[in-house]
């Protein structure tokens, strides 16, 4: 079966192909079939080769499709390789696309460019399966700007508004800083190695360097500004609360499920050169640990529905971070997974809320939307209940347990990781639930427009559960100890490895996090059911606070005065651009030349007949002289 | 004939030359300034003849018998454009032909 590997990214770029190629001329029904069913049929073929890749138990399967380019000894391959993390990267990257195409049918229905919309989002689907199966670092890198491009022209789909091309120019200029960044790492790599195919680099890295060699420290940095830019992490976290302007379904896909975990992909995949530098390593555990508390406070304070659940992919992103600095590979991958079923559901919940009330974002002006729309409320609660990891029946549960616990007791943990995940934990219970009390309790606000259809709340009833059911596959020592995922996993990412003495404090910080999660929920109902008074009077004495939050803690200001306004004003100082100037003085000097030359022609025979007589006697007189 | 010194020949040449840039200069009557024109040739071909002389060579003669003939078509082309001028602007006046200034 292995061998129809290459299908599963061929198959979304043929549909993406065909639906460019017909330029919206198919009718909905065709569009549809050709974008959902190529992604289906991915997603089935992925499916099945998941199934016998861990069946027949084996490690590893490459497959050479054929040379890309042959320059000296630069010769990557446009090669695949699936392993356990790609084996998990394809199956969420399909399903999930999958499900969140056939939401994009109802979703999309009566907007102009269906068509185009399918497009973007299976060529989107394509980039991001090269990107995981790619088995170079320069395949990788084309999967890695393709799925940038897919974001630019997908935050942007709905282009007439000024403020949506705003949005998608940003996020695309954003996430090129750290792309650059990560150009400059591969081309380190490939002048110290001499390869960028990833499993060379893997085995070749620990012979070339040390533990804590200047050069493995070096591109571990710069790799991590790549996975930084792409997912989000401060300091280039400011683009994905804009994203939110494109269509819910791709808020979905690309701005929670996949995309944005590329950055933990790219750190995981690279573990082995994390590994040699561990001051990078400490460092993608802080960035972490800083994001998740950033991006937590302020999704507190955010009015947009689809806000806040930016904040919280920010949030969520900055978990798995914090798993990969303190070498918990496999809980990130395992935090990855649930978090793309629970946050696509949180998404497309939220864009069917959005849709029914007639675009109406702002949670403030909804309420009560508990009896009208069952099917959605029901979903969107198990959505949030694993988002603020409810103990014991959400899968959220399970796989922030994990980073929680391995924060405090990995060998590379300490007190202070582990405090920013657990306020971070509480903040996510907070938020997390005022988004779903002032959703759906309290009174109606906004009139309820027509109902979901089938298309929409099919897709919505599966995530809630896999967001309930995916933990499963992962349980801690103190409960069943399954691991399922970290035992496949175990080939490609290594263990974590426990400081001594440890291991009994973990049912007592299991309760430390099932505590916070249940108080955060309260703290939730006091204010936003219960005390709903005391809500005005907290936001009056604490408005600069509320307002420095809101405003994703002015990061957006600061790099406005940092680097846009110095280079807008470098651009109003240079308008005559100088460099024209050698290019305008060879102009402004042939028109001073034709002026005067224009006046000797006067018409005066006379004039003409002494130029000649004067021009032949300097000639005359030259050569004499010269001779 | 060759006791005529050659810088005789050439001055009389020269002279003849600068009488007839002069008169191209000065004259506004056009049949005048090709008279002149006419004049310049014929100086230089005086030279050719003088350095022909001097040199012993047929070259000289050569010369001559080319700017006659060349003389010959230039005078019949000049006329035909002079007939023409005036049937343009009713004169023969030179510089009353300067509608083609830049």
């Amino acid at each position: 079966m292995n061998e129809f590997l290459w299908l599963i990214p061929a198959l979304p770029l043929a549909g993406a192909l065909v639906l460019i190629l017909t330029r919206g001329n198919l009718s909905r029904t065709v569009a549809s079939i050709i974008g959902a069913g190529s992604v289906g049929m991915a997603a089935i073929v992925a499916i099945i080769i998941n199934l016998d890749f861990i069946s027949s138990g084996q490690q590893a399967y490459h497959q050479v499709l054929w040379t890309w380019m042959n320059v000296d000894d630069f010769s990557p391959a446009f090669a695949f390789y699936l392993d356990a993390l790609s084996v998990i990267f394809i199956f969420v990257i399909t399903f999930v696309g999958f499900l969140i195409h056939i939401y994009s049918i109802g979703f999309m229905a009566d907007d102009s460019g269906f068509s185009r919309f399918f497009a973007f989002l299976n060529l989107f689907v394509c980039s991001m399966l090269i990107l995981v199966l790619a088995d170079n670092l320069v395949l990788l890198y084309l999967g890695w700007e393709g799925v940038g491009l897919c974001s630019y022209l997908l935050i942007g789909f709905w282009y007439d508004e000024e403020k949506n091309g705003y949005a998608a120019r940003k996020a695309f200029i954003i996430t090129r800083v750290g792309d650059t960044a990560m150009a400059i790492g591969l081309f380190m790599l490939f002048s110290t190695l001499g390869t960028l195919n990833i499993q060379e680099i893997l085995t070749q890295a620990p012979q070339a360097w040390t533990v804590g060699s200047q050069t493995a420290i070096a591109i571990a940095f710069l790799l991590l500004g790549g996975a930084v830019g792409k997912s989000a992490q401060l300091p280039l976290q400011t683009w994905l609360p804009d994203a939110m302007a494109g269509p819910s379904p791709v808020s979905a896909l690309i701005h929670a499920a996949t995309m944005v975990t590329a950055g933990v992909y790219l750190i995981a995949r690279m573990h082995v050169i994390f590994e040699l530098a561990p001051v990078a390593q400490l460092w993608v555990g802080i960035i972490g640990a800083i994001t998740l508390l950033l991006a937590g406070f302020s999704a507190l304070t955010q009015f947009d529905l689809k806000r806040v659940l930016a904040y919280s992919t920010i949030s969520q992103i900055g978990y798995m971070f914090l798993a990969l600095g303190i070498g918990a590979w496999s809980s990130a991958i395992f935090h990855f997974m649930i978090h793309a079923f629970f946050k696509a559901l949180l998404f497309l919940g939220a864009g069917a809320v959005i849709m029914v009330l007639h675009h109406e974002h702002d949670m403030f002006k909804m309420g009560g939307l508990k009896n009208k729309l069952p099917v959605i409320y029901w979903t969107f609660l198990i959505g949030a209940a694993s988002l603020a990891a409810l103990p014991f029946i959400t899968a959220g549960f399970y796989s922030k347990d994990q980073i929680l616990w391995l924060a405090w007791a990995g060998e590379k943990g300490n007190i202070w990781f582990y405090l920013a995940a657990l306020i971070g934990a509480l903040v996510t219970s907070i938020y997390t639930f005022r988004m779903v009390f002032l959703t759906f309790f309290g009174e109606e606000k906004t009139h309820v427009g027509h109902g979901a259809g089938r298309l929409i709340t099919i897709p919505l009833v599966i995530l809630a559960v896999l967001s309930l059911l995916g933990g499963f596959i992962e349980l801690p020592h103190t409960m069943g100890h399954v691991t399922l995922l970290s035992d496949f996993l175990q080939p490609v990412l290594p263990d974590v490895v426990l400081r001594p003495g440890t291991e009994q404090s973990e049912w007592w910080m299991q309760g430390i996090a099932a505590i916070l999660c249940l108080l955060g929920i309260y703290v939730a109902y006091f204010f936003y059911m219960k005390r709903t008074d005391l809500r005005a009077e907290i936001k009056g004495a604490t408005y600069e606070l509320n307002r420095f939050w809101f405003s994703g803690w002015g990061f957006d200001a600061l790099y406005d005065i940092l680097f846009v306004q110095p280079f807008l004003y470098l651009a109003r100082t240079n308008k005559n651009d100088f460099l024209d100037k050698i290019n305008e003085g060879m102009v402004t000097g042939a028109n001073f030349f034709h002026k005067t030359f224009a006046l000797t022609q006067n018409g005066v025979m006379r004039w003409y007949i002494m130029g000649i007589v004067v021009g032949a006697i300097l000639i005359l007189s030259l050569g004499l002289l010269l001779h | 004939m060759n006791n005529v010194p050659v810088e005789a020949g050439l001055i009389l040449a020269g002279i003849l030359f600068i009488l007839g840039l002069i008169s191209v200069l000065i004259r506004r009557n056009i049949i005048f300034m090709l008279i002149s024109v006419e004049i310049m040739l014929n100086a230089a071909g005086l030279a050719f003849i003088v350095a022909g002389a001097r040199w012993g060579q047929p070259d000289g003669q050569v010369m001559f018998i080319f700017i006659v003939t060349m003389a010959a078509a230039e005078v019949s082309v000049g006329l035909a454009l002079i007939l023409q001028i005036y049937h343009q602007i009713k004169t023969l006046d030179g510089d009353a032909a300067n509608r083609m200034k830049g």
